[in-house]
């Protein structure tokens, strides 16, 4: 009697088991994060990093928690209290929230539970099967940003305030920029659908980044930015704002931040595999299609994972090789360059697909590809040509000449 | 000052190449030097497991020690010119009568706060007879602040303890032993 209730209890549970993992390997992937953010920052110095809590230092995720933990949980007498708490809770929600679409590998072969109802299979992803699924991504990382802003406002503090002024008009200045790369994206693969962008590109075997690395740069300049690493990690840069938003915060309340914010380099590293680097795809290795077999399916998710640490470790790396910008720097960036820049690849990528992808004489995604780099380079040149950063603010021997006691005697209040 | 002071002498920027203009070539040379001090040695040691260089123990400025004469008294005579040198203040001798015939006095008592002391080596350079040194010694620790005023025996072992290792400076340098 039981049996119509089977379907049901696997489609309760499938997903359920998969929050389970993905949760619990977020969490330490982002306590491990800690620790490799730690040590490339102590290599890329010439030191050796933190080594001592076990082996290698390996447990030192354990020991940074735990001390998060036993902190002092002190909420500051002047703050909003009900933000201040809602804030941390906001921004590492809608971090994970992020997750619930992206792909974290490919599809597991059915595993043997074909009598409870399980018949297709299993596609490693919280919710597949969401046409909106970019659009969801970016409206939750907006949120994530309300989060800073609304944790900033109820500190009630000028360090808190000012970061997160300078984080909402980050947001505004980067979203734009961020969409115009992945609209290209969009229209070359013709869904919102991240899995389908990733199947996409492995069954003609050219990821985006070929076809429009103008798009990439685009993107990745602009995630810098919405994930707030350097160097565009304005809104809590530690020399000038103290950390920012979270000046005020101390003990979990920091570390639900902290853990949004190494989230938001995942999701970050992740959008850029899916988007541009093909996913879990690697030409003779994986295949493409929905069939798998067992060494198909875990090595497309060794690939997506090596694909994301090594944006990660890049993420890091950058870190370490820039100095931050300064903020009308970063706004000239984002609104003279990275804007026009995003045009012309949308611009691009619609002419191309329009003219080259016909359904009965498709072109090789090699040709397109081709286009696609004369596309990057004529944009490259003419935004260094164009130069809207090169301002030079420095004092210059004649541009104020004046003598104290001559606009004295002329009558200029000193 | 004024901008048209003389004294200033004013620079432009060597105007920016198309090259430099276009990012690229500045981001992947910060990227190299980042990569390469990735994987290029360490500087830093695992201090009480890996002891660190010390380049020179002749220059290094580690505890003190009191030199012995050949006969094995302490070579101090008590003229107090570390004790005058010393910018901390953190030697203290009492001199007294010598008992032997090459000299008048001899410090009946030396004792120097390595809390206070700033290892600064003024002592060892005011020093007419080359009886106090400073050895390449640095990770002294105690429990208490008493435990820190090295006394004369304190220093005196020291001595005992570094002259093999590191001979005195007096000879080093072409001076009297």
């Amino acid at each position: 009697m039981f049996d119509n209730l089977l379907p049901l209890v696997a489609a309760v549970i499938v997903p359920l088991v998969k929050i389970a993992i993905l949760i619990g390997a977020l969490m330490t992937a982002a306590a491990y994060l800690v620790l490799l953010e730690r040590w490339i920052a102590a290599w890329v110095q010439d030191r050796l990093g933190p080594n001592r809590v076990g082996p290698l230092g390996l447990l030192q995720p354990l020991a940074d928690g735990l001390k998060f933990i036993f902190k002092e949980e002190y909420t500051p007498a002047h703050v909003d209290k009900f933000l201040f708490i809602l804030a941390p809770i906001v921004i590492l929600t809608a971090a994970l929230a992020i997750f619930a679409v992206i792909p974290f590998g490919s599809v597991l072969p059915p595993l043997g539970l074909e009598a409870y109802g399980v018949k297709d299979p299993i596609r490693l992803i919280v919710a597949p099967g969401v046409d909106v699924g970019l659009v969801y991504v970016f409206a939750l990382s907006s949120v994530a940003v309300y989060g800073v802003i609304l944790g900033a406002w109820a500190s009630n503090s000028k360090y808190s305030f000012l970061g997160g002024l300078r984080s909402s008009a980050q947001l505004i200045a980067y979203e734009i920029p961020l969409g115009l790369g992945i609209l290209g994206v969009v229209l070359y693969s013709g869904s919102l659908d991240l899995e389908h962008i990733i199947s996409a590109q492995a069954t003609s075997g050219v990821w985006n980044v070929f076809t429009q690395p103008l798009g990439f740069v685009v993107f990745m300049v602009a995630s810098f930015a919405e994930s707030a690493r350097l160097p565009f990690d304005l809104p809590e840069c530690e020399q000038e704002l103290i950390g920012g938003y979270h000046t005020e915060y101390a003990g979990m309340k920091l570390l639900l931040f902290l853990i949004a914010e190494f989230l938001h380099m995942v999701v970050a590293a992740f959008l850029i595999v899916i988007l541009f680097f093909g996913g879990w795809h690697l030409w003779g290795v994986t295949g493409s299609g929905d069939e798998v077999n067992w060494f198909q399916a875990i090595a497309r998710i060794a690939v997506l994972v090596a694909k994301i640490m090594a944006a990660i470790v890049f993420f890091m790396m950058v870190r370490w090789s820039w100095p931050r910008f300064r903020f009308d720097q970063l706004m000239s960036l984002a609104w003279k360059v990275m804007l026009p820049l995003g045009l012309l690849n949308l611009a691009a990528v619609a002419v191309i697909s329009e003219t080259m992808q016909s359904a009965e004489s498709p072109t090789s995604p090699w040709i397109v590809a081709g286009w696609g780099w004369a596309v990057l380079l004529v944009g490259w040149i003419g935004a260094a040509l164009a130069a809207p950063l090169h301002d030079d603010n420095r004092p210059r021997q004649n541009t104020r000449e004046f003598d104290v006691e001559e606009e004295i005697a002329s009558g200029v209040k000193p | 000052m004024k901008p048209t002071d003389p004294a200033i002498t004013w620079i432009e920027e060597p105007k920016l190449g198309i090259a430099g203009k276009m990012y690229l070539p500045l981001f992947l040379q910060g990227l190299a030097v980042t990569t390469r001090h990735l994987f290029s040695p360490k500087v830093t040691v695992s201090f009480p497991e890996a002891r660190p260089e010390i380049g020179n123990p002749l220059i290094y400025r580690g505890v003190h020690r009191l030199n012995k004469d050949a006969e094995g008294r302490v070579k101090c005579v008590a003229c107090f010119l570390c004790a005058t040198a010393c910018p901390a203040h953190c030697i203290d001798i009492v001199g007294v009568e010598s008992p032997w015939p090459d000299r008048e006095k001899y410090p009946e008592s030396f004792s120097i706060d390595e809390l206070r002391c700033i290892f600064c080596g003024m002592c060892e350079e005011a020093c007419p007879v080359d009886a106090i040194e400073l050895t390449s010694f640095f990770d002294l620790t105690g429990r208490s602040r008493e435990e820190m005023i090295f006394d004369k025996e304190k220093l005196l072992s020291v001595y005992d303890q570094t002259k093999d290792s590191e001979p005195m400076k007096s000879q080093e340098f072409g001076g009297t032993l």
